[in-house]
Formats: structure tokens, C-alpha cells, sequence
């Protein structure tokens, strides 16, 4: 690869990328905790059981979570024009795609409180704690190793799905790999944009698991 | 010990089950007095863990009414709730502490749900490690801990908060009799020293016989026998009681096991039962001499309740048949004893001493 000739252009795919992750993984990883543990308590008999909530949320994510990303990205754009302003460009890629890393990582959250021990819940509703204490206070510190993994999964996710954004004008390496590797029969330089995102993804999976170890009392 | 902390009345816990209701708890009177270390006795299944989740309003009664230290906690609110679970301590028989704390961040939790400040917390929590004897791990996390040191710092952490009363949930199921034996203390001495009230639900004889001033027996979500510990073991009116008993101390032979003591020994067999003044042995064999008639223990088994000895002896008499009879009618009448005939004419075991046989 000739860093003269694609070095700029790179290095903009590379802040694009990064700028669509980042986001999705801050909001999209907020929503996903809120819709994952909304999931687990509403579940009947559990903190806040309520049947109708319940249902609404789970319908919800088992209809969105299915969808092809590249579909959820066309499929939503008036909710995207609503929102963003536009319907192209990297930040309406970003939308959708905090929506459906969002509903992906509810799943991840959900199951890892299910695997809480329901005692310890039981042990601080005895002390009078409160359910949104324990939701902040027991639920999320007790969950946080696996929370973290689970995170860490949504990652490479999150990578997979901001590859699609040249789709919709918003850039990103997978873009790049795309318009000046495979279009223009430039092979070595997609596959250095290979090596770069398993890079990326490696030390991100590196760094997950360090923070799960430490999260791990054990 | 004469004011009633907690009182149940006509409380029922209707649990509604996918084919038909469940009826956990069904229809309990109970009193438990202030500075007593109450238990509460049955099989697993007999509802003794959902009755004692109805008095901190773990789970709510489907009818009747739970007093708490004079407070009527059926008809609060959740809310109102908080504060009354707040003032009852519970234990539980997988400890349930939060591996994401250390021992301290445990027991300090209960203190940062009331609101206590940081200095008063710090004070408090170094106070509860030194009652349990745990200062050196204030700072481990409880997965470094053995079982015997988790259930010590769910008893600094269910008393954190000064509650009247501690609520023990089979806290000493998961241990084994060592451990057992030293937590057991520990809750003696919470009881002894701090007057605070306990529950204690078990299944354990061992439990109900190191601790408990009175007990009930549940089977099937009724209470079918309340007394205090020694008169309900010694004079078991109810068939579960007397089961429960006899499943952990071995004393009554079952009707097959008499069966096989008939075909070894063809002579009279009587079944003797321990007196709680503890004469039985020493009546026993000078009644034996009295009468000129030889005994030969071959069933039984005598421990202590309450430390006073419990149990039952069954022997097999040998000697002249007249004297044979004079002996029985005298201990039948005297001292309770069962007559239970010989292999030839054999007499069955009264009703109630049917222990550890099947329903």
C-alpha cells in the first residue's frame, strides 16, 4: 500500500470508523443496559414484575434484534431524518446503529442477571433496600464481570455493522476496503485493512478481559 | 419473655401454580415470644421457609394478619415496608452475600440502605467483625471465605442495623457439624447477649436441640404442633413430630426393623422411654432387680434436648412369666413404657410412636 496515495484517505476512514463505534458503544451500550435489566425486572415475579412491560419489551427486541443491519439502516430512515436531520452521512449511520446495538446487547445484559443468584436480591430486599437501589447496588456490581465480557462481544458487533455504513455515505474502514481494495482490484491493501481490524479487535478483547478479571472477585 | 414480638393469625400464603394453586402456608396461629429463640421444624416443603418470609413481607399473606412488634405489616405499603424489613434481621442457608463487596462492604450495606453516615458506619461495621470474630477480613472479598466465616458475616450483616429480631432461614444447612456447631454458638450468643429474637427454621434435630426454647412442627403449611422443644419431642402428639423426631435420632425402632428384632429375640419386648428428670436408667434397674427379671437393651438411643436427655430404650425382658408380667404392668403404668408383646404374641407400637416410618 502506497501511504502517499491513500495515507489521508485512511486515516479519515479510520476517524470515521472510530467515531461510529465509540458512539454506539457509549449510547448504544447505555440503551442495552437499560432495555436488558427493563427485561429482567419486569419479568413476572421478579423486582418490579409487570406482565404488560414485560411483553412489550420483549416483543420489541425479538422483532428488531433479527433484522439485517443493512435493512434495520434503510428500513428506519424517516425515524433517522426525525432524529439526525439527514438520512446519509456517518452520524444517521451511527443512529441506527445505537438502536440496534442496543437492542442486541439487552439479550447479553438480560441473561447475565438471570444468572445472579435471586438470593442475594432477596438477602438486600430484606435489609429494605429499595428496587432501584438494587438495581444500581446489587443487580449491575453483581453482574459486572459477565456484563463486561458481554460488552466486549458487542464490539466486534459494533465493528461488523459500521463496515455497512459506506452503504449510506458514512465511511469508515470497511468503506475504504471496499471503494480501494476490492474495486479496484487492489488486494494487499484490503487485506492490510484486515490486519488492522483484527488489531483493533484483539486489543479491544484484551482490554475486556483484563477489566472482567478485575471486576471478578474471586 | 411473656410479650409477643410476632404474631400470625389465620394466615394462609396461597402460591397461584401454573395447573392448581399451591397452599404454602394454610391457615397458622402463631406467637413468638420477645427474647425466645423460636423454631420452626418440618421437611422441606412443609412451608417453613414461605412462613418466614411472610413476617419480614418477603411475601405477602393471601389472608390473615402478621403483627410485628405491635405493627400490622399486612396492610402497609411497599414503601412502609422498607423500614419494618430495615428492623428484622435474616440469615440465609446460602449466606447470599454479595461477592462484588468485601466482608465489610457487606455488612456496611445494610447500614448505607438506612442512611447511617460514613464515620458512624466505619464504627459500627469494625464493632459487628469484632462480635463475630472477623476483623482480620474485613478487607477479603467472600469467595476467600470457608462457609463457617461466610455465615458469620451474614449474621454481622443481619444485625447491622440493631434489629429485635434475626430471622435464620436453614442457616447452618450448608455446613458441616463443625462449623455448625460454632455458628450455632454464635447465635446463642446474639440471643443471650443482645436479647434479640430468633427464628430459626431447620430441618436439622441437631439445630432445634442446640438452640431452640420453643418450636413449632409445620407439615404440609399447618403448624400441627407448638410447645416448648422438650415437651413437644418428649410427648409428640402429631404423627410428623413424632417422624421427625425418630428420623433423626433413631431411637424408636420402625415396625420392619421391630419385625427383625422379633425373629433374633422370641422373649417379651418393652419399650422404655427416657424421663426428663433423667431417672429412667437408674429406676429401670432396680425395677429390673425388684422384680427378678432380666433385661437386655437391644434397640434405642438417649440424647439431650434442651440439655435435658431424651430418647427410648427397647429391651428384651427374660425370666419367670409371672414376674415378666408384674414388670410390664408396673413400668406401662409407672413410667410410660410400651409393652409390645413377643414374637408369638406380638403387640404393635402404640400410634404415635410410628417414628421415621412412611406416611
Amino acid at each position: 500500500m502506497s501511504w502517499e496515495r491513500y495515507g489521508d484517505a485512511f486515516l479519515l476512514a479510520l476517524g470515521q470508523t472510530g467515531y461510529m463505534v465509540l458512539w454506539t458503544m457509549l449510547l448504544g451500550g447505555l440503551l442495552g443496559l437499560a432495555l436488558g435489566i427493563g427485561l429482567y425486572v419486569t419479568r413476572p415475579g421478579n423486582l418490579l414484575g409487570n406482565r404488560g412491560g414485560f411483553s412489550v419489551l420483549n416483543v420489541a427486541v425479538n422483532i428488531i434484534r433479527p433484522i439485517p443491519f443493512i435493512i434495520f439502516l434503510t428500513a428506519i430512515y424517516p425515524l433517522t431524518r426525525l432524529v439526525v436531520g439527514t438520512t446519509i452521512g456517518t452520524e444517521a449511520v451511527t443512529f441506527a446503529m445505537i438502536l440496534m446495538a442496543g437492542f442486541a446487547f439487552s439479550r447479553l445484559v438480560e441473561q447475565n442477571l438471570v444468572n445472579l443468584d435471586p438470593g442475594v436480591i432477596e438477602a438486600a430486599r430484606a435489609m429494605g433496600a429499595s428496587p432501584w437501589r438494587i438495581i444500581l447496588t446489587v443487580l449491575i456490581p453483581e453482574a459486572l464481570a459477565p456484563l463486561i465480557l458481554g460488552y466486549t462481544f458487542l464490539f466486534v458487533g459494533v465493528l461488523d455493522m459500521s463496515a455497512m455504513a459506506g452503504y449510506v455515505g458514512g465511511g469508515g474502514i470497511g468503506d475504504f476496503a471496499i471503494v480501494y481494495g476490492y474495486r479496484q482490484f487492489d488486494w494487499p491493501l484490503t487485506a492490510f485493512v484486515v490486519v488492522v481490524i483484527i488489531v483493533i479487535v484483539q486489543a479491544a478483547q484484551l482490554l475486556g478481559n483484563s477489566l472482567a478479571r478485575r471486576a471478578l472477585h474471586r | 419473655m411473656t410479650e409477643a414480638i410476632i404474631s400470625l393469625r389465620g394466615v394462609s400464603k396461597v402460591f397461584p401454580g401454573r395447573r392448581a394453586a399451591v397452599t404454602a402456608v394454610d391457615d397458622v396461629d402463631l406467637d413468638v415470644y420477645e427474647g425466645e429463640i423460636f423454631g420452626v421444624i418440618g421437611y422441606s416443603g412443609a412451608g417453613k421457609s414461605t412462613l418466614v418470609r411472610l413476617i419480614n413481607a418477603l411475601e405477602h399473606t393471601t389472608s390473615g394478619t402478621v403483627t410485628v412488634a405491635g405493627t400490622d405489616i399486612t396492610k402497609l405499603r411497599e414503601r412502609r415496608l422498607r423500614p419494618v424489613r430495615a428492623g428484622i434481621g435474616m440469615i440465609f442457608q446460602q449466606f447470599n452475600l454479595l461477592a462484588s463487596r468485601t466482608v465489610a462492604g457487606n455488612v456496611a450495606y445494610p447500614l448505607r440502605v438506612a442512611g447511617v453516615k460514613r464515620a458512624e458506619r466505619e464504627a459500627r461495621v469494625a464493632e459487628l467483625l469484632d462480635f463475630v470474630g472477623l476483623t482480620d477480613k474485613a478487607g477479603v472479598y467472600p469467595s476467600k471465605l470457608s462457609g463457617g466465616q461466610k455465615q458469620r458475616v451474614g449474621i454481622a450483616r443481619a444485625l447491622a442495623t440493631s434489629p429485635r429480631i434475626l430471622l435464620a432461614d436453614e442457616s447452618t444447612s450448608a455446613l458441616d457439624p463443625e462449623t455448625t456447631a460454632d455458628v450455632l454458638g454464635l447465635l446463642r450468643r446474639v440471643n443471650a447477649e443482645l436479647g434479640i429474637t430468633i427464628v430459626v427454621i431447620t430441618h436439622e434435630m441437631d439445630v432445634v436441640r442446640a438452640l431452640c426454647h420453643r418450636i413449632a412442627v409445620m407439615e404440609r403449611g399447618r403448624v400441627v404442633e407448638v410447645g416448648d422443644a422438650y415437651q413437644v419431642f418428649a410427648n409428640p402428639t402429631h404423627a410428623a413430630t413424632a417422624r421427625f423426631v425418630g428420623s433423626s435420632l433413631h431411637d424408636v425402632p420402625t415396625p420392619e426393623i421391630l419385625e427383625r428384632l422379633r425373629r433374633r429375640h422370641d422373649g417379651r419386648l418393652v419399650l422404655m422411654r427416657m424421663q426428663s428428670d433423667g431417672g429412667a436408667s437408674g429406676y429401670l434397674t432396680s425395677t429390673l432387680r425388684e422384680h427378678g427379671v432380666e433385661g437386655t437393651i437391644i434397640y434405642g438411643g438417649i440424647t439431650e434436648i434442651g440439655e435435658r436427655p431424651f430418647g427410648s430404650l427397647t429391651l428384651e425382658l427374660v425370666g419367670e412369666q409371672a414376674d415378666v408380667e408384674r414388670f410390664v404392668a408396673d413400668v406401662t403404668v409407672r413410667a410410660g413404657a410400651s409393652d409390645l408383646g413377643t414374637a408369638a404374641a406380638p403387640r404393635p407400637l402404640p400410634r404415635h410412636d410410628e417414628r421415621g416410618s412412611v406416611r
